[in-house]
């Protein structure tokens, strides 16, 4: 009786000492993998690690089989990951605060500040990165105080979609559309003839500040002074649309991508958005033309770049960055340049791609003229202090479009909140 | 983090064995060894998954964290600063208004229509088993079926709540897009995601209730009316006590219905504390670590005192 309680309490305990040591193997088989997936970038010296915001290419795409050419033509392995471009931006941040970074990390631009802020990122002059052939107003999003932090791989940005046969049938000619007077006086035509006039988003996050931004910088208006006289015409511009119903008042709540749903059931006139839609525009069944987003007083007005910047970020082991730099200047050269923004609907980064993106389709010319006018968010030297200047400003067109405050007292407001953000 | 849990973990067994020294070694020192073993895995896992977590959120909100001293440490310590910036913040009035209307009008309205629904399936109908089935769809549907397919409703120009609304002649109504309605939305879709939990717990209670009560209730003539008010509802108290606490909780912390719908917008018109808190932690370009951890604590600290409410009104039951 007594040795065979004695047997069963060894056994109860060598079952509990055995599972404890398989939870504790666990524990340190993650701390394994852990510092495993880190040696990606201190350890093991053949694997590079790449890290990009196009979740939507897998192995077969162009793009990852580009990245797999310039590791086999540098001489290393390359372990690639998609990341969701909103959920980068704290992962980035998260891998560097525990010293396993990738070695190179392709971030949307106006991120490149917050990462360079935060000192996770190298400069190119210490990378060996030459950004000489870029276009200066690309360029800027990425610099803070003289140093830059990355080379834009493309750029994208916004402008007028629009639907011929909506605007012939309304009698509206869309190149006579040069300002804000002519826009809207095309808008009006096309409501008297029974069909919709413009969609855009303007949604409480940076996607609707992404949009609202033509048309604040194409009033003349500052960041750093949202309740300027120009400003508030640009936000007045935008809610007299809503009121007089040429937008429709779903604008509020749209993302890019619900709002180009919206154009292309054909009952819109226009819509804005932004070059990766081409290729959706030629399944949308109906024949469309692009302008550029009119300035108040006419001209083409300064479009927000979209696009990511190829950066290289901070490494334990400096020796990694000579590889680090012949892959960054791989993926970035005129050859591949081409490819990859072809692949992501992007216009090139320097003069010399464009022209032979225009020369390969001229429909991209309009695109080319827009992204040449285009200015980042964080450039002027904004740097981080423009997240705390975008959010009050989509908070104010927000209270302004759903009729909570009048133009003037959202950006009163807005402008309160983001002087203080910023002091 | 791993070696610190592994630490942790064992430091209770240390001492716990020294006091256990103090007795003649016997088999008795061998069954701590044992208790201690098979408590080992559900210390470390309350440890990494509970406490570690809380500690982290707490250690955020009491440190004025930059994106930089995030990544390279060395954060000073700024006291309960990060909760006075909440506090005086112009969101924070509406935001606690609107978690407490969000919270309030879900749990009223989902207990009453899960109540409801939950005494109607208890006649035993044919079919009943398999409309209680369909009733449970909105719980099956991942939430970010449901909630954008509330949102594709409600649209104010194309949505089919307007267009249905249209044919009685009511004009089209800004559901997400106007500040008086988006809060309404959200409440009502919530309110519909949340019935099926009512009504399943709630009938799982019902089964509970003896057919021999409502049998002598029947034969001293009571109305159903008095039935149900007379002897379900305090025979299902303590089943409704724990519906509602756990509803109060979900609720507390919805933010995922909320911010597919309408991000907390148009001009805060929908924040809650939990899409506050978010939008503070992730919802911009530049994380504000510090005060995003503070309106997370704030939540933590309410759910609790309803959870202590809880314990103490159990105490005082009639057992």
């Amino acid at each position: 009786m007594i040795s065979s309680n004695v047997t069963r309490r060894r056994v109860r305990t060598v079952a509990a000492v055995t599972l404890t040591a398989c939870l504790a193997a666990a524990c340190s088989s993650t701390t394994g993998s852990s510092t495993s997936s880190g040696a990606g970038s201190s350890g093991s010296n053949g694997t590079y690690t790449i890290w990009d915001p196009y979740p939507q290419f897998d192995d077969s795409a162009d793009w990852v089989k580009l990245l797999q050419k310039c590791g086999t033509d540098t001489g290393v392995a390359i372990k690639r990951t998609g990341y969701d471009t909103t959920d980068l931006t704290n992962k980035a941040l998260l891998a560097a605060q525990q010293g396993n970074s990738p070695d190179v990390l392709i971030v949307d631009n106006p991120v490149v500040s917050t990462l360079a802020d935060a000192g996770v990122l190298t400069t190119t002059e210490e990378m060996k990165v030459d950004t000489s052939a870029v276009e200066p107003n690309l360029l800027a999003a990425g610099q803070i105080d003289g140093k830059t932090y990355g080379i834009p791989i493309g750029a994208n940005t916004l402008a007028l979609y629009y639907n011929k046969e909506v605007l012939t049938a309304a009698g509206v000619d869309a190149a006579q559309i040069k300002d804000w007077a002519s826009l809207t006086a095309a808008l009006e035509k096309v409501k008297a003839a029974g069909k919709k006039g413009i969609t855009f988003s303007a949604i409480g996050t940076e996607e609707g500040s992404f949009q609202f931004l033509p048309w604040f910088w194409g009033a003349g208006a500052n960041l750093t002074q949202l309740d300027s006289a120009q400003g508030i015409s640009a936000l007045q511009l935008w809610s007299d649309w809503l009121k007089n119903g040429y937008a429709p008042n779903s604008v509020i709540n749209n993302t890019q991508t619900t709002s180009w749903q919206e154009f292309a059931t054909g009952q819109f006139a226009f819509a804005e958005n932004g070059t990766w839609q081409l290729a959706n525009a030629e399944k949308a069944g109906f024949e469309y033309g692009i302008i550029p987003i009119p300035s108040s007083s006419g001209g083409t007005a300064p479009a927000p770049t979209g696009g990511e910047f190829v950066t290289a970020p901070v490494q334990t082991d400096t020796g990694r960055y000579a590889t680090s730099q012949k892959l960054i200047s791989c993926l970035t050269n005129a050859d591949n340049a081409y490819t990859t923004d072809t692949t992501l609907s992007y216009i090139a980064a320097t003069d010399a791609v464009q022209a032979k993106q225009v020369a390969g389709n001229p429909d991209l010319k309009v695109w080319v003229e827009a992204v040449k006018a285009a200015k980042g968010r964080t450039s002027d030297n904004l740097g981080t202090k423009y997240p705390k200047i975008s959010e009050p400003m989509w908070t104010g067109f927000q209270a302004a479009l759903s009729g909570a405050k009048s133009p003037q007292d959202a950006f009163t407001a807005a402008q309160a909140t983001a002087a203080a953000a910023t002091k | 983090m791993a070696p610190h849990v592994t630490t942790r973990a064992s430091v209770p067994a240390v001492p716990e064995t020294g006091a256990g020294a103090r007795r003649p070694r016997s088999a008795r020192s061998g069954g701590h060894w044992t208790a201690w073993a098979f408590l080992a895995p559900v210390v470390v896992y309350l440890v990494a998954f509970y406490a570690y977590p809380l500690y982290r959120n707490l250690d955020l909100s009491l440190h004025r964290y930059t994106v930089r001293s995030f990544v390279q440490g060395g954060a000073p310590f700024s006291g309960l600063d990060n909760y006075r910036t909440v506090f005086d913040a112009p969101t924070f009035w509406p935001a606690l208004t609107h978690t407490a209307v969000f919270t309030g009008a879900s749990l009223v309205f989902q207990f009453s229509i899960g109540m409801a629904l939950a005494i109607f399936f208890h006649q035993h109908f044919r079919l009943s088993a398999t409309l209680r089935a369909l009733f449970l769809v909105p719980w099956l549907l991942p939430l970010i079926v449901s909630a954008s397919t509330w949102s594709w409703m409600l649209n104010s120009d194309s949505g089919i709540v307007n267009s249905a609304l249209g044919v009685f002649g009511i004009g089209p109504v800004n559901w997400l897009t106007s500040p008086d309605w988006s809060l309404v939305s959200v409440t009502i879709a919530n309110i519909w995601i949340g019935i099926p939990f009512n009504l399943v717990v709630l009938y799982s209670g019902l089964q509970a209730i003896p057919s021999d009560i409502y049998e002598a209730a029947a034969l001293d003539g009571a109305t159903p009316w008095s039935t149900f008010w007379r002897v379900t509802f305090p025979l299902l108290r303590p089943v409704s006590a724990i519906t509602l606490l756990l509803g109060l909780i979900y609720t507390l912390k919805v933010f995922d219905i909320i911010w597919i719908m309408t991000k907390g917008g148009p001009a805060d018109g929908s924040t809650t504390l939990a899409t506050w808190s978010y939008r503070l932690g992730f919802g911009n370009l530049l994380p504000s670590f510090g005060p995003g951890a503070a309106v997370g604590n704030l939540l933590i600290v309410l759910a609790m005192v309803f959870g202590l409410l809880y314990i103490r009104m159990q105490r005082r039951a009639p057992r």
